[in-house]
């Protein structure tokens, strides 16, 4: 892993500053462009599957209760009861307290279990309290941590602070994958958004995520464009290969495949599989599974049919 | 100089909005002689899905009203549709009627509005009952909406549509409605009426287009609760309800009704469930 542990703030301002901007116009018309794409029959089945096997089924709710996480880890192993076919998701996504009761669910499934942590979703904590946070969901189980950066050391220019945070929660997470959600609805500017990418992957990140979920606008095409992006370029530079995670907003088979076909298309094949890209999302799934019923028996399903997350 | 002629795109009706088919497919329309009128949106099965998808979310809300409500906002269509009674007219004309049959028949629409809706607060009088028990309990019996239902509506491309739209929704269902294929057009124009008329959207869906395509996708499909086969013709009714008997739909077939009949409470009936709940008596 080729993590450099000694940048000063103003190393890290230089570089990220020196990195090219972005076209804005030619990145949200690149995005609509490959959206046009259409895909249909096998190719639209292949995609479905594909697209439920990197779902990081969440749930991130003050009302999250064990039961409902049992019964999401229950969905997660078995999407669909009536059709055996239908392949596993990639993770289920809790609160770091809700670890231990998905670790238990899922136990002998080969699913993961990602938590978040550090005072997700806004971030403002101590560090101390952050990275207890972290270790006590490592401790839990939890195989993948998502953690946030401090949107508000970010944008008032405080590069190393978020820098060091990503360093010391890479190192709380252990053997645990870390994913480092930007919250991109708040960073404004694609801009910000290429150098929170370079940023993070600097720092070790193993994962890139746009967005929380509790924040709108969540993820959008041209966000996962730039980001995928950065991956690619990464890369290509380092050798190391970072993966990428929207989340939030993505609720339809449709979108879903979007995100699909930018991914082929700006990083490449080898991020198309659950290990370099995921999608974040709960609704999601159940339309992904009604479309699958839908190939199956020729007549469009009932969502009644489908459980309630 | 001459004004250039401002012709109106027909689109289909959906959520409350007025969409293009996703397809992008249109087809002309003609008047009784045959010439061409305007190009209808030709829906798929895409648009059928939409709408069914716009009609469930809007059930829940338009179910909740109180009949008194859904009954002022009947008859406020029936408001609606008067003040545009001449549009109506020429829209009729175009589609073959003479002209003191088009305006028979756009008064007749209207007056079945205002029929419709004043039984919004009487269905559950006539079609509940308190029920006599031995036993300490009350027992009511109480109709209820089915949910939402797929009308096929008839050709009669005005007073036709009202007479099935109408008992559908006065009791709280929603709407998925396939327009007469051959005169389309009036039916679009009834959307706008809808559309400004305090109806929820998503209540009423109007889709346009070839019926034998899209009436199989609305009898098969999972999330529609009832069919109203009006304007489906004779050979072709034994297929649908086949494909709606997969999911237990309650099918109206076509009865052959002559729409400018007092119409009587089958069609509202058809579309209800009644609900039975025992309350024990206070002792």
């Amino acid at each position: 892993m080729s993590t450099e542990t000694s940048l000063s703030g103003a190393e890290l301002r230089a570089y990220l500053h020196g990195l090219p901007g972005v076209d804005q116009v030619g990145a949200d018309e690149r995005a609509a462009r490959l959206a046009t794409r259409s895909v249909k029959a096998d190719a639209k089945a292949a995609a479905i599957d594909l697209a439920i096997t990197m779902v990081d089924l969440t749930t991130l709710e003050g009302a999250d209760t064990p039961g409902k996480v049992r019964a999401l880890c229950a969905k997660a192993a078995q999407p669909d009861p009536a059709d055996p076919s239908v392949p596993k998701v990639a993770a289920v996504c809790v609160y770091p307290d809700r670890v231990a009761d998905a670790v238990d669910a899922l136990r002998g499934t080969g699913i993961g279990v990602a938590s978040v942590a550090t005072a997700f979703p806004s971030g403002r904590a101590p560090m101390d309290a952050k990275l207890a946070d972290t270790r006590a969901a490592v401790a839990a189980g939890a195989s993948e941590i998502d953690m946030v950066i401090d949107r508000g050391a970010f944008l008032s220019g405080d590069y190393a602070k978020v820098y060091e945070e990503i360093v010391a929660t890479k190192e709380a997470c252990g053997d645990a994958h870390l994913k480092v959600i930007f919250e991109t609805g708040e960073l404004v500017t694609y801009d910000n958004v290429r150098r929170a990418s370079w940023l993070a992957m600097r720092a070790g990140a193993d994962f890139i995520k746009t967005s929380t979920g509790k924040v709108a606008p969540a993820a959008t095409l041209p966000v996962t464009l730039v980001m995928l992006e950065a991956v690619r370029d990464y890369r290509a530079q380092t050798g190391r290969q970072v993966g990428v995670k929207p989340a939030g907003g993505i609720r339809t088979t449709k979108d879903a495949i979007k995100y699909l076909v930018l991914v082929n298309e700006t990083a490449g094949p080898d991020w198309l599989t659950p290990d370099w890209f995921r999608l974040g999302a709960s609704s999601l799934l159940n339309d992904l599974l009604m479309q699958r019923r839908r190939r199956a028996t020729g007549a469009y399903a009932d969502p009644d049919h489908f459980t309630l997350d | 100089m001459s004004r250039l002629d401002v012709r109106k795109t027909y689109k289909l009706y959906i959520g409350g909005a007025f969409p293009r088919s996703e397809s992008g497919r249109a087809y002309p329309v003609t008047d009784a002689k045959g010439r061409f009128l305007a190009h209808a949106a030709r829906a798929s099965r895409k648009d059928v899905r939409d709408a069914v998808v716009a009609a469930r979310k809007a059930f829940g809300g338009w179910s909740g009203r109180t009949p008194y409500n859904r009954g002022q906002i009947l008859y406020r269509i029936a408001e609606m549709l008067e003040g545009r009674r001449a549009q109506f007219v020429a829209e009729l004309r175009d589609a073959g009627l003479g002209k003191d049959a088009a305006g028979a028949e756009v008064d007749a629409a209207v007056d079945r509005l205002v029929w419709y809706a004043g039984w919004a607060d009487k269905l559950a009088a006539v079609g509940g009952s308190a029920n006599p028990v031995s036993g300490p309990f009350f027992n009511f019996s109480t109709p209820e909406p089915t949910g939402v239902v797929g009308v096929v509506a008839p050709d009669s491309p005005l007073l036709g549509l009202v007479s099935v739209v109408a008992p559908v929704i006065v009791s709280g269902n929603t709407a998925v409605v396939l327009a007469s294929e051959p005169a389309p057009l009036p039916a679009i124009t009834f959307a706008e009426v809808l559309a400004t008329s305090d109806l929820p959207g998503g209540v009423v869906n109007l889709l346009t287009g070839r019926r034998a395509e899209l009436a199989p996708w609305l009898a098969s499909h999972g999330d529609v609760d009832a069919l109203d086969l009006a304007g489906v013709a004779a050979d072709a009714v034994t297929a649908l309800e086949e494909a709606a008997a997969d999911t237990l739909k309650r099918v109206f077939a076509p009865t052959g009704d002559d729409w400018a009949d007092e119409p009587g409470t089958a069609r509202m009936t058809a579309f209800l469930e009644v609900k039975t709940v025992w309350h024990s008596v206070g002792v």
